[in-house]
C-alpha cells in the first residue's frame, strides 16, 4: 500500500499543534480518593485538588505572590465596606463543552452556594450576618452581588468559589478550568485532560494548559510514594516528610525544594472545657496562665526542631508564620526553653518540686495525659521529647495515640482529655482563623463553642476578631489582628510549638513549577506546568 | 481399689497415649518432607540451581545427622536462654535507661557507648531491644497462659460433654475465629481511660488478645477430648467406676498435657506477633517503654534501612525467638 500525501500532512499538521499546545503525561499522587467532585460540597484535601484543577474562579489568589490576580473576571471592584462586589467577566467564556459561560451562570452558581438545603462549605465562608444574598446581572459580562453584611476579605473569598454550568445536561459537568475530569476508578487513579476551551493563554500567546493530561493517582502510603517519584512514575510530592527530603536530597539534590517555614503551625493545648470529664485539680491547673506559660517554657522548641523535623523546622510564636509577611507580628518572639523560669512561674501558683515530682499547694502529684493521633511519627517524637522535658520540672506526662476518629471524638464532643497535640493548618488572611479564635468557633480548640467569652481577655479577642473582619484596609486590620496575637502570646491557651518547613520534590523533567508556600505548594500554577521529553 | 486402679490405668493410658503420639508424629514425618537441616539434600531435578549451600554442606560432611539437629535446638535454646535473661534481669544486658534521650547523640551508628547505636530522639537502642523484648514477651507469655487455661476449660467441656453444649462451643468458636479483632481491641482502647498508665495499657491490651486468642486451640483441646472418649484407656477406667469429673481430670487431663503445652507455644509467638501489629499501627505500648511492636514501627520507613541497616535488629530478634519457639515445639513433640 502506498502513503498518500494528504494523509501525511495531516498527520504533520496535528503533530505540529500537538507540539504548540504540549502533550506531555503530569503525574502525582493523591493520599486518598475525592469524596466528591461538586465543587460546592469540598471539605478535604483531595476534592480541593480536584475542583482547584477543574473549577474556574473568578479571582485566583497568586500563591507565589501572595496577590490576587483576575482569572474569569477581567475586573472586580469591592465597595459598601465589603457588603458589595461588582465583576466584569472576560469576553468570550467557554465551558469544557463549548458553552458560553455568562454572568447568568455566575448568577446561577451563587445561588446554588447560599442554597440552604446544600450545606456549602463554600457558602458559609460568605455568611457574615443574617439575611440573603442579592445577585444583579446588569449585562451578559457583567453582575454586582450585595452581601447582608460585610465580609471580611471579601474578593479572598471568590478563589474558592468554581462556576457552574446552569444549562449542563444531566449527569454532565462542564468545567471552565485547565483541566476537566475524563475518568475515575476508585482506589486506583483520577485522570484529568485538557480542556479545550480553557480561557487562559501563554505569555507567548501559546495555549494552555500545557500539559495533555493530569494523571493522579491515588496512594496513602508516602514511602510509597517517594518510591515511584525516586523511579520517575510521578512528578513531584507536594508534602514531604524531614526524613524523606533528606533521602531524596541525597540521591539528587536538585529535586527537593525547601521553601521555608510553612503557615501551618503544630500546637498543644489544654483542656479548659467547664463540662470536662476531667479531675477538678486539673481543671484549676489547665485554667491558669502561670501555669500554661510554665508549660511553654519548659519545652525545648530548638531540639524538637533540630530532632525531629531534622531543621526544617521554626520554633513558633504564634498563630501567624514568619512567611506570611503582611500578617506577622515581628515584635513576638517564641518562647526560649528556660525550666528554671518555668519553675518560678508554678511557684508562684502554689507548685512545688520535691525530689523529681512536682505538687500543687493541695499536694497532688502533677501528671496529666497528651493525645494525639496515631500513626503519626513526627508527631509522638515530639510528645515524647516533651515529655522528657516536663519530666525536668517534675511532671509526669502520659502519651496516648488515638485513631483519629476516637481523638475527634474526644476533643469536640466528650471533651474526655486532658492535652492534645494536633497541627493546624492555616491560610494567609486572619479571616481564615474567625473559627479557631472567635469563642463561639467550632475549632476554639481550649473550649469549643462558649455559649458567651469564658474570660475578658476571650471577650476581647472577639471584639478585635470581628473588627479586622469589618474593616476594609489593611492597617486596620493589621493593627487589631496584631493585638489578637499578644493577647494569645500573653495568655497562652495554646502552645506554639514550631512552623514545619514547607517542602517539596519536583522532578528535575517538570518545567515552570515554582513551589509556593501556600497550598498547593506545586500544582498552582498547573496550567504552566509540562513535562520535558 | 478405685485408687489403685486409677493410678494403674493412668500410668497405662500415659504410655499408650504416648505410643499413640509418636506413631502420630512418625506418619506425619514419613507423609511430609523431612526437616531439611540435617538429612540428606533433596534430589536436584534442575541441576545445579539446587546446590546445596556450602555451609549445609560443610555441616553435612564434618558432623553426623544427630548432631546436625541437636546444634540447631541448642541455637535455639540459646536464643531462648538470652530472652529468658532479658526477661527477667534485663539490667545485667543493659548500661543505661531505656527513656533517657541523648540528644546531641541522635540516630548514632554502633560505637563502644551505644553497641547498636541510637534511634531517632538519641535512645539506646541496645537498652530498648532488651527491654523491649521483655515487655512482649512477658506479657504474650501471660496472653498465651490464659488463652490456653479458657481453650482447655471451653474445649475439654465440649469434647467430655458432647451434645448440645459441645454444638454451642463449635459455634462460639467460629464466632470468635470471624470477630474483626484489630477493630475489637482499636475499639477498646479507644473508650481505655487516658489516666491508665503504660504498663496497665499493655496489660489490657494482651488481656484482651488472650480472652480473643482462645477459639482455635478449644477446637484442636476438645478434637483431642473426643479421640479420648472413645479410647480404651477411659473404657477401662470406666469399667473400673472411674466416670465424671474424676474421670476427666485424673485420666484424660494428664493425657492433653502435650497438646496443652504445643498450644501453649504455638500461641505464644502469636501473640508477640499481634502485639507488633498494633505496635505498627501506634496502638500498641505507649511511649516511653518499649515493645518489640514498638521497635518495629521505625521499620516501616524504607528510607531507614538503607542508611541504619542495624535498626533492623528488632525484626531479627523477633524471628530468631518465634523460629526459636517453633523448633522448641518441634523438640518437645518428638521427644515427650
Amino acid at each position: 500500500m502506498k502513503p498518500v500525501p494528504g494523509v501525511f500532512a495531516c498527520q504533520a499538521v496535528f503533530l505540529l499543534a500537538l507540539s504548540a499546545q504540549g502533550s506531555g503525561e503530569l503525574r502525582f499522587c493523591l493520599r486518598s480518593d475525592p469524596k466528591t467532585f461538586d465543587p460546592q460540597l469540598v471539605e478535604e484535601e483531595s476534592s480541593e485538588a480536584i475542583r482547584y484543577l477543574t473549577g474556574g474562579v473568578l479571582i485566583r489568589l497568586n500563591r507565589s505572590t501572595q496577590k490576587l490576580e483576575p482569572a474569569l473576571a477581567s475586573s472586580w471592584q469591592v465597595s459598601e465596606k465589603g457588603r458589595r462586589i461588582d465583576f466584569k467577566l472576560r469576553p468570550n467564556l467557554e465551558f469544557s463543552d463549548g458553552t458560553p459561560l455568562t454572568a447568568e451562570d455566575v448568577a446561577w452558581t451563587m445561588r446554588r452556594v447560599f442554597d440552604a438545603a446544600l450545606h456549602s462549605p463554600v457558602g458559609d465562608a460568605f455568611r457574615s450576618g443574617p439575611g440573603d444574598v442579592e445577585t444583579r446581572v446588569t449585562a451578559p459580562d457583567a453582575i454586582t452581588i450585595r452581601f447582608p453584611a460585610p465580609v471580611s476579605a471579601l474578593a479572598l473569598q471568590f478563589d474558592q468559589m468554581a462556576i457552574e454550568c446552569r444549562r449542563a445536561p444531566e449527569g454532565q459537568a462542564p468545567v471552565a478550568g485547565p483541566f476537566a475530569v475524563a475518568e475515575y476508578k476508585p482506589g486506583d487513579y483520577v485522570l484529568l485532560r485538557r480542556n479545550e476551551h480553557y480561557w487562559k493563554r501563554g505569555a507567548d500567546g501559546r495555549l494552555l494548559p500545557q500539559a495533555a493530561t493530569m494523571r493522579l493517582d491515588i496512594q496513602q502510603n508516602r514511602d510509597v510514594e517517594a518510591l515511584w517519584f525516586r523511579r520517575g512514575q510521578i512528578h513531584w510530592i507536594g508534602k514531604l516528610d524531614p526524613e524523606l527530603f533528606d533521602l531524596i536530597g541525597r540521591e539528587s539534590p536538585a529535586s527537593v525544594r525547601d521553601a521555608g517555614p510553612s503557615l501551618d503551625w503544630v500546637q498543644l493545648w489544654f483542656n479548659q472545657t467547664p463540662a470536662a470529664p476531667i479531675a477538678p485539680t486539673r481543671k484549676g491547673w489547665f485554667a491558669s496562665a502561670r501555669f500554661r506559660r510554665a508549660m511553654s517554657l519548659a519545652i525545648n522548641r530548638e531540639d524538637i526542631c533540630r530532632v525531629v523535623y531534622h531543621g526544617h523546622a521554626q520554633p513558633a510564636a504564634g498563630p501567624v508564620s514568619p512567611s506570611n509577611k503582611l500578617w506577622f507580628n515581628a515584635a513576638l518572639k517564641p518562647d526560649p526553653h528556660s525550666p528554671g523560669r518555668a519553675l518560678d512561674l508554678l511557684a508562684a501558683d502554689g507548685f512545688r518540686k520535691r525530689g523529681d515530682t512536682l505538687f500543687d499547694h493541695a499536694g497532688t502529684a502533677v501528671e496529666f495525659s497528651i493525645v494525639t493521633n496515631s500513626g503519626n511519627r513526627l508527631h509522638e517524637r515530639m510528645l515524647t521529647m516533651i515529655q522528657q522535658d516536663l519530666a525536668a520540672i517534675g511532671i509526669r506526662v502520659r502519651i496516648v495515640t488515638l485513631d483519629f476518629p476516637s481523638l475527634i471524638e474526644r476533643i469536640t464532643r466528650t471533651f474526655d482529655y486532658d492535652a492534645c497535640l494536633l497541627p493546624i493548618v492555616a491560610g494567609i488572611d486572619p479571616s481564615d482563623q474567625m473559627n479557631v479564635w472567635l469563642s463561639s468557633g467550632a475549632e476554639h480548640a481550649w473550649y469549643p463553642r462558649e455559649p458567651q467569652p469564658a474570660t475578658p481577655w476571650e471577650a476581647e479577642v472577639d471584639g478585635l476578631m470581628r473588627a479586622q473582619a469589618s474593616a476594609i484596609d489593611d492597617k486596620t486590620r493589621k493593627a487589631a489582628w496584631d493585638r489578637v496575637q499578644q493577647i494569645v502570646r500573653d495568655q497562652v491557651p495554646c502552645v506554639f510549638l514550631v512552623n514545619p518547613d514547607a517542602m517539596c520534590a519536583v522532578s528535575p523533567k517538570l518545567r515552570n513549577a515554582a513551589p509556593a508556600l501556600v497550598w498547593p505548594q506545586v500544582f498552582w500554577n498547573a496550567d504552566q506546568l509540562a513535562v520535558s521529553p | 481399689m478405685t485408687r489403685t486402679a486409677d493410678r494403674l490405668l493412668t500410668r497405662a493410658a500415659r504410655i499408650r497415649a504416648a505410643t499413640v503420639r509418636k506413631c502420630e508424629i512418625f506418619a506425619v514425618r514419613t507423609t511430609r518432607q523431612p526437616l531439611d537441616i540435617g538429612t540428606e539434600p533433596r534430589r536436584s531435578r534442575s541441576g545445579p540451581a539446587n546446590t546445596p549451600h556450602p555451609l549445609r554442606g560443610w555441616l553435612r560432611r564434618h558432623m553426623p545427622p544427630h548432631l546436625r539437629v541437636g546444634l540447631l535446638h541448642a541455637v535455639a535454646y540459646a536464643v531462648l536462654a538470652l530472652s529468658l535473661a532479658a526477661c527477667v534481669a534485663p539490667a545485667l544486658l543493659t548500661r543505661s535507661s531505656y527513656q533517657q534521650q541523648y540528644r546531641e547523640d541522635v540516630d548514632a551508628a554502633p560505637c563502644a557507648r551505644f553497641p547498636l547505636g541510637t534511634d531517632d530522639l538519641g535512645r539506646d537502642r541496645l537498652t530498648r531491644l532488651v527491654y523491649g523484648a521483655r515487655t512482649s514477651l512477658l506479657l504474650a507469655c501471660a496472653a498465651a497462659l490464659l488463652s490456653t487455661a479458657i481453650a482447655t476449660l471451653v474445649g475439654g467441656a465440649a469434647g467430655w460433654i458432647g451434645g448440645g453444649l459441645e454444638k454451642v462451643v463449635l459455634w462460639g468458636t467460629d464466632l470468635f475465629i470471624s470477630l474483626p479483632w484489630l477493630f475489637l481491641l482499636l475499639t477498646v482502647r479507644a473508650l481505655l481511660p487516658l489516666d491508665v498508665s503504660p504498663g496497665a495499657s499493655l496489660a489490657i491490651t494482651f488481656l484482651l488478645l488472650g480472652l480473643l486468642g482462645w477459639a482455635s486451640p478449644a477446637r484442636v483441646v476438645r478434637a483431642r477430648v473426643r479421640s479420648f472418649v472413645a479410647s480404651d484407656f477411659v473404657l477401662q477406667a470406666r469399667a473400673c467406676g472411674s466416670s465424671g469429673v474424676r474421670l476427666f481430670v485424673r485420666q484424660v487431663v494428664p493425657n492433653m498435657k502435650p497438646v496443652l503445652l504445643a498450644q501453649f507455644f504455638v500461641s505464644l509467638p502469636l501473640f508477640v506477633l499481634s502485639e507488633a501489629n498494633l505496635g505498627v499501627l501506634g496502638l500498641g505500648v505507649a511511649e516511653p517503654l518499649p515493645s518489640l511492636g514498638s521497635l518495629l514501627r521505625e521499620l516501616q520507613g524504607y528510607s531507614l534501612l538503607s542508611s541504619r541497616p542495624w535498626a533492623i535488629l528488632p525484626a531479627v530478634v523477633l524471628t530468631c525467638v518465634v523460629a526459636s519457639l517453633h523448633l522448641a515445639v518441634s523438640r518437645s513433640e518428638v521427644q515427650p
